[in-house]
């Protein structure tokens, strides 16, 4: 109960005029980038983490929470009105979002999306309070050899239990793990992978390597394929939602914000694996069972919760052990890191009052989006109509502003076309993004566990497992890296489903 | 890396069509041995450090090594068939053939503002890139992009400016912005 007292200091802190003013602005920028077509939460966050320079920690906090649950709320939008999901967290809502909309239900679909989003989000955020600080306070005991562990099981689920080829997945991995390598070495000092040029010793901004991959590479991917005759934009007027909705959405919202939080937590790649799991477990439940694939709304209900419930479970690894495990994730902790916050197990003890305002931002921010995107939702969906070459010329002129005030270097904006290059190429060739985002930011901190375990044990290789708790990871990582591979050749079909949801739909 | 996508020959289609090879996944083969090559090379030039039981180059040793591994690996993969699920999208249409034409011109757009912001500023700098990258997208409303575009730059140069204390390049509109 202690923690709700801290989390209420944190709001008291958090709300006054001029922070209100920052959330709602940071909503309204969120959504607006969000709604865009093929913009996902990540590059919406990475886009616009520049606005939030310059400000101070607590209004920069509420504004970046807005811009989050915003880029959030948009990408559910585009798949309900476009049936194209921005991001793999939105494949679920696509279903029966659009067969919702098709139906003249739209307004209910996006409804039922942002009250669900809401209370998941809120929930989540109370949970997340409840229990940053415990995992913290048993965090600040894991050693070197343990913390390693853990983060070679982040990478490992993230590359071999997502996706459909392990082999991409590491590919993608080892992309990001070279990339990281560039700039000095943390013991040492001396450059690597430099190319003898003073600007790459200084280590990549993970802003310019995110939004590179995120925002430019998907723009040059679409400009090489572009649709020439646009997709068709549902028309849909003020969300609202009947008795008969409320009922048959309530308990899908709340099944889904119990799936998403607990995977979110652990690091298996966030929303992916519970949307799936709420969306199936909503089919199963459903009595009538027969408007599944014709667009029931509790399709739609569970999966965004779970959507958002998981969204504030990957804050529990990252505040408590500097662990991201998402890519919106990776990007959050560059930003917490650019505010001079460094996640972690001190951070509770050192910077509470920062963590519980933060905290509060998120509610704000969360309560923000209802209150701004039930009556807007008109005036997102209009964007969804912007001409195709304008829409990502304005990308490109985002994403090069972006980079550019990084450091106020051209250089940045050429490694922003390198990288959007890779990302074009990651595209063409199905290798996944998030492993390569995981491999940048986990990379340095793995090498500075691993030479710290070394350092302590005298070179001796049992310094890393001299733990009983990095014994008990490394176990769990062999077993996530061989159960695929068994279930792919037991069942044959079953990693498919993940990858194309409409089969799961047809059965 | 531009040049890798354009090994692509064969037509992309979305459809499961009969087994192909990929060829153009032998050059991102070649592309990740390089790196891991040059990344094994340039970790040999460091030096290593008394106290320290790893050292500078281990890491990198370690990652260069599995980069030329997956290289290969990647090159059997291709080889026994293994061809790419590419990615879909809002106004992604893959059954169209690669345009490259359309990347050229972007990426032409995207080095002249490399080339030339610090001297025109980003308000004249960032008008062209939105306006150049419409026009390569294939809008025909160039005077209208162009207006968008200077709006667009001048707007974020004072956003950034007054609202965020970060003056950005004012080039040579220094004095009248």
């Amino acid at each position: 109960m202690d923690s709700f007292s801290l989390l209420w200091d944190g709001l008291a802190n958090a709300v006054t005029p001029v922070n209100l003013l920052y959330a709602l602005i940071g909503v309204a920028l969120g959504t607006f980038i969000g709604v865009l077509p093929g913009i996902g939460p990540a590059m919406a966050v990475a886009l616009l983490l520049p606005v939030t320079y310059g400000l101070d920690p607590v209004p920069s906090f509420i504004m970046f929470a807005g811009i989050y649950y915003g880029g959030m709320y948009g990408g559910s939008t585009t798949s309900i009105l476009l049936n194209t999901p921005g991001e793999s967290a939105s494949v679920m809502t696509a279903l029966e979002g659009n067969k919702m909309a098709k139906r003249g239900r739209a307004a209910q679909a996006l409804a039922t999306a942002a009250i669900g989003s809401f209370i998941a989000g809120t929930i989540g955020t109370l949970l997340l309070a409840f229990f940053a600080p415990a995992l913290a306070d048993v965090a600040v005991d894991i050693g070197a050899p343990s913390y390693l562990a853990v983060i070679v099981l982040a990478m490992v689920l993230v590359t071999s239990v997502l996706g459909s080829s392990q082999l991409r997945g590491f590919i993608a991995l080892f992309i990001g793990l070279t990339i990281g390598l560039v700039g000095l070495d943390l013991n040492t000092g001396q450059a690597r992978l430099s190319f003898d040029q003073p600007l790459l010793a200084d280590r990549l901004d993970i802003v310019v390597v995110a939004v590179g991959i995120f925002a430019l590479g998907e723009a040059l991917w679409v400009a090489a394929h572009l649709r020439r005759t646009p997709l068709e934009v549902i028309p849909v007027g003020q969300p609202w939602m009947g008795r008969d909705d409320w009922r048959r959405s309530w308990k899908p919202w709340l099944r889904g914000t119990a799936l998403g939080f607990p995977f979110g937590a652990i690091p298996a790649g966030g929303a992916e694996t519970p949307t799936f799991l709420s969306y199936i477990l909503e089919r199963r439940l459903a009595r009538k069972g027969h408007e599944f694939g014709d667009g029931a709304i509790e399709g739609v209900a569970g999966p965004e919760a779970a959507n958002n419930a998981s969204a504030a479970g990957t804050f529990v690894p990252l505040l408590a052990l500097g662990l991201p495990v998402t890519a919106t994730a990776a990007i959050m902790l560059a930003a917490l890191r650019n505010f001079g916050i460094q996640p972690g197990p001190q951070l509770m003890v050192e910077q509470s009052d920062l963590v519980w305002t933060l905290l509060a931002s998120l509610l704000i921010g969360n309560t923000f989006l209802l209150v701004l995107n039930l009556p807007m939702a008109p005036m997102w969906a209009k964007l969804l109509r912007i001409p195709r070459p304008q829409l990502y010329a304005g990308i490109l002129f985002f994403a090069s502003l972006g980079a550019y005030t990084t450091n106020q270097q051209p250089f940045d904006v050429f490694l922003l076309l390198v990288f959007g290059l890779l990302g074009l190429m990651m595209r063409r060739f199905a290798l996944p993004v998030l492993p390569l985002i995981l491999g940048v930011i986990l990379g340095p901190m793995m090498e500075t566990e691993f030479r710290e375990a070394l350092a302590l044990s005298g070179g001796s290789v049992t310094g890393l497992v001299n733990e009983p708790l990095a014994v008990v990871v490394y176990v769990v990582v062999a077993l996530a890296l061989i159960i695929p591979r068994i279930v792919a050749r037991t069942r044959g079909t079953e990693p498919e489903d993940q990858e194309r949801p409409e089969e799961v739909v047809r059965r | 890396m531009s040049t890798d996508t354009s090994h692509e020959t064969t037509p992309d289609s979305a459809a499961p069509a009969p087994r192909r090879k990929d060829t153009a996944q032998y050059g991102v083969a070649a592309l990740l041995a390089v790196i891991g090559v040059y990344t094994i090379y340039d970790a040999s030039t460091l030096a290593v450090g008394f106290g320290d039981p790893v050292g500078p180059r281990a890491f990198p040793y370690v990652i260069g090594t599995v980069m030329v591994v997956l290289g290969v690996l990647l090159v059997l993969a291709t080889a026994r068939g293994d061809v790419p699920e590419e990615e879909g999208g809002e106004d992604v249409d893959l059954t169209s053939p690669t345009d490259l034409v359309t990347i050229l011109k972007l990426v032409g757009v995207m080095v002249f503002t490399i080339a030339t912001v610090s001297w025109l500023g980003w308000a004249i700098s960032g008008a062209l890139l939105f306006a150049g990258a419409a026009w390569s997208l294939g809008s025909r409303t160039q005077l209208r992009d162009l207006l968008v575009g200077a709006a667009m730059s001048v707007l974020s140069w004072y956003g950034f400016y007054v609202g965020l204390g970060i003056p950005l390049t004012p080039g040579i509109l220094d004095g009248i912005l």
